[in-house]
């Protein structure tokens, strides 16, 4: 059993700073992902709202492709879709070889999918700020910007934190799938540490173990954010 | 659309198709008989069978399903000789029975979750009323919590359903060829990107036939709660 947690020592004797290093890609991809996957969500859920009927059909479309997807297939279509077509658009200037960041391919498709879902949450938080709040702004003279920033984002980001938490929760344990793409995240470290010690059981549970404490640690920041964005706010129950 | 390539991959990725399916069902079906008791052991009186279902549903639902199904399949090789010893080895030398076996555990994990929402949804003057009635803890349970329970877990269980669906397309990087295995050696031999966007439209049309399914099962599962005006 000593021999074991042996494994787990920094430096060259174990794998712990190899650990580290993959869980540090891992968590640097997940944040990297949140601000495209939000942005594009919010995007997603105003043409959904919207009053364009063309609008409202690709924002359903959308949704329905990368909701229903595996998250796995997502990633190969973006990863090799993605290099193919970047690909033919560099050739039409110069004649040489690129290749798609394993990195960016993974945030491109985990954004995609954390953006389909977080449409959904964004969609049902728009529908829950009452109607008198956007008449009021019009009325005080905001343009439709200002309405969006000033009045609608700061009470539709109240309603929607509870959802976005969840989306986070999942896109922490998608990350994972990052690994089947040569990308050097915990999961891959994990398996370079099993290909060199021929210990699968006791490596792949530290693994799993690792993700539940980011787990866990998410969970403590996001009670946080909540009670921060409901400051000033009488609830049921509180 | 490349009708050689059609030709010559279409019938091997119906095959996959086909294992997808057949992974989801078995382990949506195990899970489901797993979910039961574990959703009963985390809201039962016993401090221990509280904490034991609640650190498995915990476990399964706050790990990647990929680490899960790493560490049966290729952890469960370092266990052979004990595994051959109590006769269990064949469950685990399998990739397609691996891939069950953690999809099982995992998927009853997040099943067990949303009965237990469910049955403590219905409301406490059921059971009390049955208690009035002189019923049994049991014959409550069978007879009046869980038909209730289970028109409101219906359909978080579908979305449970397509979760699984999607989430069975990570038994190909544990060499079992389902549909997104097929796929995924269709495209190493032919490097053709197609491949891929076919078996994109295959998942499309599971996922969607199943939530619809899933609305008619919804629909037939509550007639009885609608007014009889509604009903045509």
């Amino acid at each position: 059993m000593t021999e074991l947690f042996g494994l787990l020592q920094f430096g060259s004797e174990g794998w712990a700073d190899e650990l580290l290093a993959g869980t540090w890609l891992t968590i640097r991809l997940a944040l990297a992902t949140v601000p495209f996957g939000l942005m594009l969500g919010l995007a997603v859920a105003l043409a959904k709202n919207s009053h364009s009927s063309v609008l409202r059909f690709v924002g359903n479309v959308f949704t329905t492709v990368f909701r229903g997807l595996p998250e796995l297939l997502t990633l190969f279509i973006v990863y090799y879709g993605g290099q193919i077509l970047f690909q033919k658009i560099v050739a039409l200037f110069v004649d040489t070889y690129v290749e798609v960041s394993s990195f960016v391919a993974g945030m491109v498709a985990l954004g995609v999918v954390f953006a389909a879902y977080a449409s959904e949450v964004f969609l049902a938080a728009l529908r829950a700020i009452s109607k008198g709040q956007i008449e009021a702004a019009r009325a005080l003279g905001l343009s439709r910007g200002l309405t969006l920033r000033l009045v609608i984002i700061p009470q539709l980001w109240r309603y929607a934190l509870p959802g976005i938490g969840n989306l986070w929760l999942v896109l922490l344990k998608d990350t994972s799938l990052v690994s089947v793409i040569a990308l050097d995240d915990l999961l891959r470290q994990t398996k370079v540490a099993v290909g060199a010690t021929k210990e699968p059981f006791f490596f792949y549970l530290a693994a799993c173990l690792i993700y539940l404490v980011l787990s866990i640690v998410s969970s403590v920041f996001l009670v946080a954010m909540e009670k921060r964005a409901n400051r000033g706010q009488r609830r049921v129950g509180a | 659309m490349n009708w050689d390539l059609l030709q010559r991959y279409g019938v091997q990725m119906l095959g996959g198709l086909n294992v997808t399916l057949s992974l989801v069902a078995v382990s949506v079906t195990l899970g489901a008989l797993l979910a039961l008791p574990v959703a009963l052991a985390r809201i039962s009186d016993s401090k221990l069978l509280r904490g034991v279902s609640f650190s498995y549903v915990y476990f399964f639902r706050g790990t990647p399903l990929l680490a899960q199904t790493f560490l049966v399949y290729y952890g469960a090789g370092q266990f052979r000789a004990e595994l051959e010893a109590v006769g269990l080895w064949w469950l685990f030398r399998e990739a397609y029975l691996c891939a069950i076996l953690t999809f099982t555990l995992n998927t009853a994990a997040y099943q067990a979750e949303i009965l237990r929402g469910a049955i403590q949804a219905v409301p406490i003057g059921q059971s009390e009323a049955a208690a009035a009635l002189g019923l049994k803890g049991w014959t409550t349970l069978r007879k009046i919590i869980l038909p209730q329970a289970f028109v409101i877990a219906l359909r978080p269980l579908g979305n449970e359903v397509i979760l699984m669906i999607k989430g069975s397309a990570i038994a190909s990087v544990i060499t079992v060829y389902d549909l997104m295995g097929t796929t995924r050696l269709a495209f190493s031999r032919s490097f053709d990107f197609e491949v891929y966007l076919w078996a994109a439209v295959l998942y499309l049309v599971v996922v969607e036939v199943l939530r619809r399914v899933w609305d008619r099962l919804e629909i037939r599962i509550t007639r009885h709660m609608r007014p009889a005006t509604a009903r045509t």
